[in-house]
């Protein structure tokens, strides 16, 4: 028996993989401008623990090992983790965090292709669920001119949990933008006062904010390479821009105007790096824009309205369970059997 | 400017047609033999009406059409058939076929043969000649083509002419257009008489600029004012019936619908040239075009009489050693030869010899990711990845619930799969074990029927026996109350009723020997085996010939 076509497109998984990795890039960069270098070492520790993870996984699965270790999607997961987590978070946080996604998450699903929910995620809904105050150091930018950490003084921290004297982990930390805005509101001020404080610039958090940017960057490079499809980004972005704009209509003084929502949290880094995975996210067209709305909405509620700091990775994770349903569910027509079933 | 239409996804293969277009289309040499196939076509295998040691000329018919769905195979040039046997096939089963070998006498005497003016000439008639002379689809379907040239109730409007030649390395209908463009438009004129189409849309990828500025020169000159050349771009599958339809008229044609239940039929470019060949010379087809290519000194189109080996044909374009195997067909959607020694059929459009280095083997296949550049590039919009999903699992009433048997196995998936995944061989595998399941279900009611109706006659002929028994043994007992006499036969006479009961018996012998049929008895098991191959076949041609009728 032979194999046909003869011929491939020369395409590969690790290839695909490595152009998402690389269209993180912008994002990581200014992520170390405005926050420091610690971030790196976050992404090196899950990079070193992702892979040492697959590697045992596969070892223990007798699958072969080359071919999965190089396909870069461990790299991807542990990057996207690693992205997630406060970057002054001490190293067996990052290092407990890629392990149980690389292993229970990914391999214990059936490995590569076969995970029902994005590896990322899991690995951040652990995290959170389990270490919460862990999950809330979110260093201070640069700009806003509070202490600055020197990188021999994030990396003390990062492997011993030691800070220089003098420095309390309060200071050198803050509440992310959606938790102020939130814990802010609770105290009974409004949404124009609140936007007022320092640690906010023009679109949501200082900083943040630019982050944020960096990665609509690489997301805008991945469309153009057509590594994804435009369907996922837009529809999770319109509707969760759309739900806050519904609730920002009818009370302004309460809750903030979409585009703070766009630019805060995971809300662009979920658009093209999270829900466009595409083990995890539906294939036909319908299906993903119920998916990506669903997410939308569930992101905007669970911030709004639940306890947690950011919505994206439980909406993206709820969406993931509906995914088996939604492909069977939105199967399109086919050639020659659209009109009225001929 | 003419709208056209686009079908979804579709691949840019490179398309590697410059190498055998540098020199015009060159005759191959007399081979040293002819192995003719009688199964060249779509149907039933042609029946073999030659002996051994026979001499035949040139246009000879060697097998005549068997049933209502065959078509007639001719010996190829003059010369003695040394052997009526199986030999391997070009096909795709690797199963060896019914062959007659003709040992060339190097005079290429023609028969007799003279062709007849189309129109004045029943169409009836002409359906026939096409039948005689063996003509059937050149595209690589190899359809009858008289059973397409038909056009019920005249509802066919729109007769397409297939030169768009999609798939990479193929470029012998780009060269018979180029070269003979004539003589094709003459046939599809031939064919749309027939159809009664009122217009005949000939479709030819823009990268045949050539070839469409022959056509259209043609088409001028000759005044064909219901004929159109519509040069479409230039995308693969885009030669695919259903998607050329599709792009030329807006028509899709859904898998298991005729295409002329729309309105279209569709003929390729080569079989229209055949077709006048038939018609107005009375030329069965003996040769086609055959592009030679791939890992050769001097690729190139050679007009190669059916049954030339492949080896001495790939030996005039000057065979390499590198060479490892032999496709016939485009990388694509070509098949593998089982071997060089077989030979060329009606069905050979291409024979690409294959190294290593031009196409390197396929790297190990990863888990899909769902990625959908299948669904992306699937020009029968169906969701390849779940297909894959429900092949691999054995799930084949899902796999036939997503429309497995739409697939027209065009390949596109499996190229752009960044897996590596061999697609198309899970829903070839997908769909056999269907249809094999399918066989085996119904050869089961059949047997269950059988089974059933030999109890309903054992018991009718039960009952029969008994009401006859009961009558007789009332006639004999009013007789005998009739006459009130002894009875004839002495009772007492054991003997006599020996006698009777003896000679009955052998009576029911004699007859059950001569119901019995005497040729299916006594056979050597190689008998038996060529019986159940060719059960084998006639099954596949016919379920081969009810599901698709591309050409």
């Amino acid at each position: 028996m032979w194999i046909t076509p003869f011929i491939t497109k020369s395409s590969s998984i690790s290839q695909i993989m490595l152009r998402v990795l690389l269209a993180l890039i912008p994002g990581i960069v200014l992520y170390v401008w405005y926050f420091g270098p610690a971030i790196l070492v976050s992404l090196t520790l899950a990079s070193i623990t992702a892979l040492a993870t697959e590697a045992l996984m596969l070892k223990l699965r007798n699958r072969p090992l080359k071919p999965f270790l190089s396909d870069n999607s461990a790299l991807l997961t542990a990057w996207l983790l690693a992205l997630s987590i406060p970057s002054l978070a001490p190293w067996w946080l990052v290092v407990v965090g890629t392990a149980f996604a690389i292993a229970v998450s990914k391999h214990l699903y059936g490995g590569l292709g076969n995970n029902p929910f994005n590896p990322a995620m899991v690995g951040y809904a652990a995290l959170i669920i389990s270490f919460p105050a862990h999950m809330t150091h979110w260093l201070t930018p640069n700009a806003l001119g509070g202490i600055e950490l020197s990188f021999n003084e994030q990396l003390n921290y990062i492997f011993n949990m030691v800070l220089p004297d003098g420095r309390t982990l309060d200071a050198v930390t803050m509440a992310t933008p959606l938790d102020m805005l939130k814990t802010q509101l609770h105290l009974g001020r409004a949404v124009s006062e609140i936007r007022e404080m320092p640690i906010y610039g023009y679109l949501a958090g200082k900083g943040s904010e630019m982050i944020a940017l960096g990665f609509a960057m690489g997301g805008v490079y991945l469309l153009l390479a057509r590594i994804i499809s435009w369907h996922l980004p837009v529809a999770f972005l319109v509707s969760l821009f759309a739900t806050a704009g519904i609730f920002h209509l009818i009370d302004p003084i309460h809750y903030v105007a979409p585009l703070f929502h766009l630019f805060s949290g995971a809300a662009i880094l979920g658009a093209f790096f999270i829900l466009t995975d595409p083990i995890t996210s539906p294939t036909t067209v319908k299906g993903k824009f119920i998916f990506a709305v669903g997410a939308g909405v569930l992101t905007y509620l669970i911030r709004t309205f639940g306890g947690f700091p950011d919505g994206v990775a439980f909406a993206v994770l709820l969406m993931n369970i509906c995914v088996p349903l939604l492909d069977a569910w939105t199967q399109p027509k086919i050639f020659g059997k659209k009109g009225g079933g001929k | 400017m003419r709208k056209l239409f686009k079908f979804h996804g579709g691949v840019h293969p490179s398309t590697h047609k410059a190498e055998s277009t540098r020199t015009p289309i060159a005759k191959a040499a007399l081979p040293s033999k002819l192995v003719i196939p009688l199964h060249q076509h779509v149907g039933s295998r042609a029946k073999p009406i030659v002996q051994i040691g026979e001499r035949v000329l040139k246009g000879q018919v060697i097998g005549i059409p068997e049933s209502h769905l065959s078509s007639a195979v001719h010996a190829s040039t003059s010369g003695t058939v040394s052997a009526i046997d199986t030999q391997l096939v070009a096909h795709p089963s690797g199963l060896p076929d019914l062959c007659i070998t003709l040992i060339p006498d190097g005079k290429d005497e023609w028969i007799e043969h003279s062709g007849v003016d189309y129109k004045q000439t029943q169409h009836s008639e002409l359906r026939h000649l096409l039948r005689q002379n063996g003509i059937v689809g050149l595209g690589g379907a190899v359809f009858p083509s008289d059973l397409k040239a038909y056009s019920h109730k005249h509802k066919i409007k729109t007769l397409v002419i297939n030169g768009a030649e999609c798939e990479p390395y193929i470029t012998c209908d780009d060269m018979l257009m180029r070269e003979r463009a004539s003589d094709i438009l003459r046939g599809a004129e031939i064919l749309r008489e027939l159809l009664h189409a009122e217009k005949v849309l000939i479709g030819i990828e823009d990268n045949k600029p050539e070839a469409i500025s022959a056509m259209r020169q043609v088409v001028q000159s000759e005044q064909y004012e219901r004929m159109k050349v519509i040069a479409v771009p230039t995308i693969y599958p885009g030669g695919g019936a259903k998607q050329l339809i599709r792009v030329l008229t807006g028509i899709e044609v859904a898998a298991g619908v005729r295409s002329t239940e729309k309105g279209v039929q569709c003929f390729n470019i080569a079989t229209a040239y055949s077709v006048w060949r038939a018609i107005t010379y009375g030329e069965p087809l003996l040769s086609r075009i055959i592009t030679v290519t791939g890992n050769v000194d001097h690729a190139q189109n050679f007009e190669v009489l059916l049954g030339t080996p492949v080896n001495e044909l790939i030996a005039q374009a000057g065979a390499r050693a590198s060479t490892d195997k032999q496709i016939m067909g485009g990388p694509m959607m070509g098949v593998q030869l089982p071997s060089d020694q077989v030979s060329v059929t009606k069905a050979t459009n291409c024979i690409i010899e294959s190294s290593p280095a031009l196409f390197p083997p396929p790297l190990p296949a990863l888990p899909c990711i769902r990625c959908i550049r299948c669904a992306d590039v699937c020009p029968a919009e169906l969701q390849p990845q779940d297909l894959f999903w429900f092949a691999k699992s054995n799930n084949f009433v899902k796999v036939e619930e997503y429309h497995l048997f739409d697939c027209i196995e065009c390949g596109a998936c499996a190229y752009v799969c960044p897996s590596n995944i061999p697609l198309v061989n899970y829903y070839r595998y997908a769909k056999s074990e269907i249809l094999s399941r399918e066989q085996e279900a119904q050869a089961a009611e059949a047997a269950r029927e059988r089974h059933e109706y030999r109890l309903l006659r054992i018991e009718r002929e039960k009952q029969e026996k008994a009401a006859k028994l009961a009558q007789k043994e009332k006639a004999a007992a009013a007789a005998k109350a009739a006459v009130a006499t002894p009875a004839l036969i002495d009772a007492d006479d054991e003997n006599a009723v020996q006698k009777r009961i003896d000679a009955a018996l052998a009576r029911a012998k004699a007859q059950a020997a001569a119901n019995m049929p005497k040729n299916t008895d006594a056979l050597t098991t190689e008998q038996q085996a060529e019986i159940s191959m060719i059960e084998a076949r006639r099954a596949k041609a016919q379920e081969s010939a009810s599901s698709e009728d591309k050409n």
